[in-house]
């Protein structure tokens, strides 16, 4: 039994290989759109991954800390810490901001961890060179994404920190790099203004009657030094101990400290409901249009790929072949194509398109094969029209006109 | 022959083909989430580490003197500028005396008539005295009366009571000039030791509440600097020790070491406060205020199992490492010691002098990891 499909792909093989290679970078593109939305979604989990963190204890009533400003006290944590289920818990701070270093800026969400050893919840969990921080100030452990190396020197508003370590995958969830650096430093950089804001600031409480009375001296130095500290983190991270279940610990620190409390899956909700919902759902409804349009420009190559053999199926009719093998021919055609197109696809997704994008970008198996199936239905139902107007032939086609 | 262009296109169909499928099956399993981990692996090694505590402090003086005045009042004079070296003693201004001069001459006035009046006293009671002798001797000779004689006793008393007088008023005014002299020379601003101006807060015709520091002395050989650790990493502070001070304005470190660990902690901030004095006070000195990072060196330890801090994890609410044990992974739970501040820290429980550790890796690990050992990590491309 001969093939007839592959005896027609043989004929034209260069044409059949090169249409394959253009569908397959359709499919390339639709497949990095899933990647880029898949990697915004994981941008948003990495995060909270990375902080090590069972609950998140934020400023009440607010959606802290990621999707919106919280603050409390920066001894909140002795508290909590006492909380029975607790095991472990560290005060962190975020703030995005451009760090400089040399010439150049790179915007990157600057992270206070508290001092401590690896593990303590905040820390980096894993790194690719260097150490962890060691000193209690002016250190700093950068995500590769921000293209600082070991030793270099950053400016973090006017301190410079030394990078010690490099680590990878800390974003985020806007998709910026991590930049740790030690807790106490970090209150500081969310607060230091620069030095002729304070200087002003420094002015206008020296103009104040009210603060600079000659008859208290010392007054005005203490309400400047006053002005100039800061007491706050943006949120605490609780570790909770084996056996104890996260929600029940959540409702006593809620109960009891008056704090709100998050815990690991009402952050993804967050994060991914309300954080990046609106950027998600672009994508997502881009990644939906692109599909639909790669779904019809398959189906319109299929069929004019079969309407070029018209002659020659009518040829085929006119000696007498059934149509169940013609339909098999246009069909395995058809499918041969959307895989050739997908395996280019697939290559080109993973190699040439995933590295150039800015950002993090998932190409996840299971999407892979989701869209190898995709691909395949999409061949066959568009074979399906091809193959209608291919049986509708008249045989004498092939010797008319 | 007639078949022989088929087979030359089914080989060029192969040509692409067949390296287009091998790209796809090497795409599809070293990319993405089933690629194997690249990881990089370091053994457990025996040595000793030196520990070391690192903080930051500001440069401030042991002894500070704020000279002002005890009244309010307003500066005459000052004639001191920040940076001049004044010995002990020496006057740097004054405030204004307003009356206090004329007061002094209204006094020696008054001394001058007291002094008069105690003259006047005086004679009077010579007098009274030569009298009463007199008549008590016209009495022996029964000359006079006995009521006569009475009268001159008694007006010996009263002379003699007057000149007291006048000696205690005498005193009262000298007294109370002293006492405005004492007072004038209060408005002179005098350095009690030789010193350093640090700080000059007001000019001469400045009007200034009691106490109010005019200028700020300090002793320039009293330098020290109030040192922060963080608490979580004191241990092993104490008086003595070696330390390596690094100025902001100054690149260079310099020598120095703890003079003491402050029994007050900052229950604050967390931190541990201790004050490190220079071996030797660099030139030019430090300013007051400026920051300096600290780092103190603690002895040596012995030799135990040592791991760079990068490798530890934590992994199911352990401390531990990932081991390497015949090409799988295996979370082990560690016991850690002290640490360096290169990053090398001792294990305590947990691993042998040569187990195998996982140090770095492009992502977070898992028992079900394939990993892929490496040089380096951080050259892989996501």
């Amino acid at each position: 039994m001969i093939s007839l499909a592959g005896r027609d792909i043989m004929n034209a093989w260069g044409k059949f290989v090169f249409t394959g290679l253009g569908l397959g970078l359709l499919i390339g593109v639709t497949l990095s759109m899933a990647g880029i939305y898949r990697g915004m979604v994981d941008d948003g989990k990495a995060l909270l991954d990375n902080s090590g963190a069972d609950l998140w204890v934020v400023q009440k009533d607010t959606l802290g800390p990621y999707a919106e400003a919280s603050s409390v006290y920066d001894d909140t944590w002795r508290g909590i810490h006492a909380m029975p289920g607790v095991a472990r818990v560290a005060n962190v701070t975020y703030l995005t901001m451009q760090v400089r270093q040399g010439d150049r800026d790179v915007r990157s969400m600057v992270t206070g961890v508290m001092a401590g050893e690896p593990g303590t919840p905040g820390w980096p969990p894993y790194l690719v060179a260097g150490r962890q921080i060691t000193r209690g100030h002016y250190e700093a452990v950068a995500d590769i994404a921000t293209g600082f190396n070991l030793g270099d020197r950053l400016q973090i508003r006017r301190n410079h920190y030394t990078v010690v370590g490099l680590t990878r995958r800390m974003v985020s969830s806007g998709g910026d790099p991590i930049v740790f650096i030690p807790l106490k430093d970090a209150q500081e950089t969310q607060f230091l203004k620069d030095n002729d804001a304070i200087l002003q600031q420094r002015r206008r409480t020296t103009a104040n009657p009210n603060f600079n009375r000659p008859q208290i001296p010392g007054l005005l130095e203490a309400v400047i030094a006053l002005q100039s500290s800061n007491a706050y983190v943006n949120a605490v991270l609780v570790q909770v101990a084996t056996g104890h279940d996260a929600e029940e610990v959540a409702q006593s620190i809620r109960r009891w400290k008056r704090l709100t409390v998050y815990t690991r899956s009402q952050m993804e909700e967050i994060l991914i409901g309300k954080l990046i919902a609106t950027s998600a759902k672009q994508i997502a409804m881009f990644l939906v249009i692109l599909s639909i349009v790669s779904a019809a420009i398959v189906a319109f190559i299929i069929y004019t790929l079969t309407l070029g053999k018209i002659r020659e199926i009518a040829v085929l009719k006119l000696i007498g072949t059934r149509n169940r093998t013609i339909a098999g021919l246009i069909m395995q055609q058809s499918i041969a194509l959307g895989i050739i197109g997908f395996v280019v696809g697939k290559i080109t997704a993973t190699l040439l398109m995933a590295p150039i994008f800015p950002k993090y970008v998932l190409l996840e198996p299971l999407d892979s094969v989701i869209g190898f199936v995709a691909v395949v239905v999409i061949c066959i139902l568009a074979s399906i029209f091809a193959i209608r107007a291919a049986l509708k032939v008249d045989p004498a086609e092939a010797i008319g006109s | 022959m007639k078949r022989f262009p088929i087979q030359k296109r089914t080989l060029a169909i192969l040509v692409v083909l067949l390296p287009l499928l091998a790209l796809f099956v090497y795409v599809a399993l070293r990319s993405g989430p089933l690629a194997p981990v690249p990881v990089t692996v370091a053994r457990v090694e025996n040595r000793s580490i030196a520990p070391a505590l690192f903080g930051i402090g500001t440069v401030e003086a042991r002894f500070t003197y704020k000279i002002g005045p005890t009244f309010a009042g307003r500066i005459e004079r000052l004639e001191v500028q920040v940076g001049d070296l004044v010995k002990a003693g020496q006057i740097l201004g004054a405030m204004d005396p307003v009356d206090v001069d004329q007061r002094i001459r209204a006094q020696d006035a008054a001394l001058k008539r007291a002094e008069a009046q105690l003259s006047e006293a005086r004679a009077r009671q010579t007098y009274a005295q030569t009298q009463a002798r007199r008549y008590k001797e016209l009495l022996s000779a029964r000359a006079t009366s006995e009521e006569i004689l009475a009268g001159k006793n008694n007006d010996l008393q009263i002379a003699e009571a007057s000149l007291s007088a006048a000696q205690q008023e005498a005193l009262r005014i000298s007294a109370e000039r002293a006492a405005l002299i004492a007072q004038h020379h209060n408005l002179s601003l005098i350095a009690p030791v030789d010193s350093l101006v640090a700080l000059r807060n007001a000019d001469p015709g400045t009007t200034l509440v009691a106490g109010q520091a005019v200028v700020e002395l300090i002793d320039p050989q009293s330098l020290w600097i109030n040192v922060r650790f963080d608490q979580i990493h004191a241990r092993g502070l104490s008086a003595n020790l070696a330390a390596q001070i690094v100025l902001r304005s100054q690149a260079k470190a310099v020598q120095g070491q703890i003079l003491r660990v402050e029994t007050m902690a900052d229950a604050v901030t967390e931190e541990m406060l201790a004050k490190v004095v220079f071996d030797q006070l660099p030139e030019p000195l430090p300013a007051i205020g400026e920051l300096a990072e600290v780092t103190v060196a603690l002895p040596a330890l012995a030799a135990a199992p040592v791991i760079p801090n990068a490798a530890i994890q934590r992994n199911a609410g352990q401390l531990g490492v990932w081991q390497v044990i015949d090409g799988d992974l295996q979370f082990t739970a560690v016991t850690l010691g002290d640490a360096d501040l290169e990053g090398q820290v001792q294990v305590r429980e947990g691993l042998e002098v040569g187990d195998q550790v996982v140090v770095y890796s492009a992502k977070a690990l898992t028992s079900r990891s394939r990993i892929d050992l490496v040089d380096q990590v951080h050259e892989v491309p996501r």
